[in-house]
């Protein structure tokens, strides 16, 4: 599903890589977490996925495309096959639940109907039946990022990235984000999750990759945060 | 459901930008307004050029008996060079040119001057002092000075005049006012177009939110622009449609009812021709807004 080839990536000239010489295989319906100190490249990692950079080496394969390869104009479709979602949530502010999730789908020019049917089932899924009326703002911090979830998943993409998801949200908010997530891998769905939260990852006992300084300084089954803790 | 959607986006842009979408649409106004004024003033030299010149002819004035031209030193024209002129005229190299030949004796001449003058100071002239002339239309009034240098050579001819000189005055003031106008108008247009272009950046920042959320969601690089450059084309159309309404109202009541009531026997510019410059003033709003948004927006919204 996701494949990178010794890949490398450099912002700026002369300065330190952001990812050296990366190799990794993500298969179909696996759950995998990003893990690594900050500035690890993590984040680097997800956009290289996303096509929102570009390997300065290496190649990079997504969905059955090779991203060193494709052209900007069909970006679009690819994007169309991966749900993002982060930190920060990037929820429009004026519009409400629905519109916001409604939006993604708007974009990418789906009719009224399927607007119609597919939100509030993700509305559902997600657990926020019955808010579809209120402002982002009229939510807490987990239920902003459950619908940020919603909107990254109500196409059904194949893959879902996300970048540090609970890193705004207290533990016990970041459980239920984590169950959500866990969810959505079940129907079969990529989850890729970059996080700092050891607990989660210590819990969930899903697959590891650790970055150190933009190298892959291991890749686990079934893995725990930190080495040490093993 | 798209289209929808681009126009929800549209009005939403233009009024959270409306003074800037409303300084565009002024700008675009004003400078559309000139250049159509331009457009009717060099339509009102040709129409004018039209009527004018086909009834225009040449005069070829021969020689008098007491000529104070150097040329008519031999006397008064002899009818051997009456008929040498002639000839040229109807069968030499410009007879192409000539449409018609009309001779004028002496008396005639006289005749038609006392008649024109109303302050009876020609009547004390005589027929005698005068030359009689030909009067030459012909078949291309632009080409008046081919056949004056054809004729203003020859033996018996003492001065080749052409009516137009009078017109001509007239032409290069509107040229002139032509040029004024399109260069105003030059000049607005810049303002315009670096104005829809501030707005456009403007508009894009206010919805980097949406086009970051569109662009993540996999949207087309079409649609996330569509709606900048339409609001600019939207205000600028606008702007337009605003000098169109100012050029109908101005040939409607500045020139057919002041002039054509105060200069009667000129045949002037309509409201008709305001219709014929409108689609091109619309064209040019357009353009402008298309040339902004070419230099904005692959900056502003990237894929
Ligand atoms: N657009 C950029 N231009 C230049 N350098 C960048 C850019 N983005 C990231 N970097 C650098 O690349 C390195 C990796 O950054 P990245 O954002 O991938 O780290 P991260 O693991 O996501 O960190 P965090 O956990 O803090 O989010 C850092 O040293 C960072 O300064
Ligand atoms: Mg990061």
């Amino acid at each position: 599903m996701i494949r990178l080839d010794t890949v490398s990536k450099v912002y700026t000239r002369g300065a330190r890589p952001a990812l050296d010489n990366v190799s990794v295989e993500i298969e179909r319906g696996d759950f995998v977490f990003l893990v690594g100190s900050s500035g690890s490249g993590k984040s680097t990692f997800l956009k290289l996925i996303l096509r929102e950079e570009r390997p300065t080496a290496g190649d990079v394969y997504v969905a059955g495309r090779h991203l060193n390869r494709l052209s900007s104009w069909r970006v679009p479709h690819l994007r169309r096959e991966i749900g993002a979602v982060f930190q920060d949530f990037r929820l429009l502010p004026n519009k409400t639940v629905y519109q916001n999730v409604a939006f993604a789908l708007q974009v990418i020019g789906k009719s009224k109907r399927e607007i119609h049917q597919n939100v509030p089932e993700m509305l559902e899924l997600v657990g926020l039946a019955g808010k579809e009326r209120r402002l982002p703002h009229e939510l807490s911090g987990g239920e902003q990022q459950r619908v940020a979830i919603a909107r990254a998943f109500v196409n059904h993409p194949p893959i879902l990235l996300c970048d540090e998801p609970t890193g705004n949200l207290d533990p016990g908010t970041s459980v239920g984000i984590m169950r959500l997530l866990d969810r959505i891998n079940r129907t079969g769905t990529t989850v890729l999750m970059a996080t700092h939260d050891d607990e989660i990852v210590d819990q969930m006992r899903k697959r590891v990759i650790e970055l150190k300084g933009g190298h892959l300084v291991r890749d686990q089954d079934r893995g725990v945060y930190g080495l040490e803790t093993v | 459901m798209r289209l929808r959607f681009i126009m929800g986006e549209v009005w939403t842009g233009l009024r959270r930008n409306s003074t800037m979408a409303l300084s565009v649409v002024l700008v675009t106004f004003v400078s559309l307004t000139f250049v159509g004024a331009a457009a009717l003033t060099q339509m009102q030299v040709q129409q004018l050029k039209d009527a004018w010149y086909g009834k225009v002819e040449v005069s070829i004035f021969l020689c008098p008996e007491n000529s104070l031209f150097e040329q008519c030193a031999g006397g008064a024209v002899t009818t051997v060079q009456e008929d040498e002129i002639r000839a040229v005229l109807e069968e030499g190299s410009v007879s192409d040119l000539v449409d018609e030949v009309y001779y004028e004796t002496r008396e005639e001449v006289f005749e038609n001057i006392v008649a024109a003058d109303s302050t009876g100071v020609y009547s004390q002239l005589d027929a005698a002092d005068l030359g009689p002339v030909f009067r030459v239309k012909l078949a291309d009034p632009e080409q008046f000075q081919v056949v004056a240098d054809a004729t203003s050579g020859l033996a018996g001819v003492e001065e080749v005049k052409d009516q137009r000189e009078v017109f001509d005055q007239l032409f290069t003031f509107l040229n002139a006012a032509t040029f004024v106008a399109a260069g105003l108008a030059a000049v607005m247009m810049l303002a315009a177009v670096l104005l829809i272009t501030t707005t456009i950046r403007l508009s894009a920042l206010s919805r980097r939110r949406e086009t970051t959320i569109m662009r993540m969601v996999g949207s087309s690089k079409s649609l996330i622009q569509m709606p900048f450059m339409l609001e600019g084309a939207v205000a600028a159309t606008a702007g337009a449609v605003l000098a169109i309404g100012g050029l109908w109202l101005g040939t409607r009541y500045l020139v057919e009812d002041w002039l054509t009531g105060s200069i009667a026997w000129v045949d002037y510019v309509g409201r008709e021709d305001v219709w014929t410059v409108a689609p091109w003033l619309v064209a040019i709003a357009v353009g402008l807004a298309a040339l902004a948004s070419l230099v904005t927006l692959g900056r502003y919204t990237r894929a």
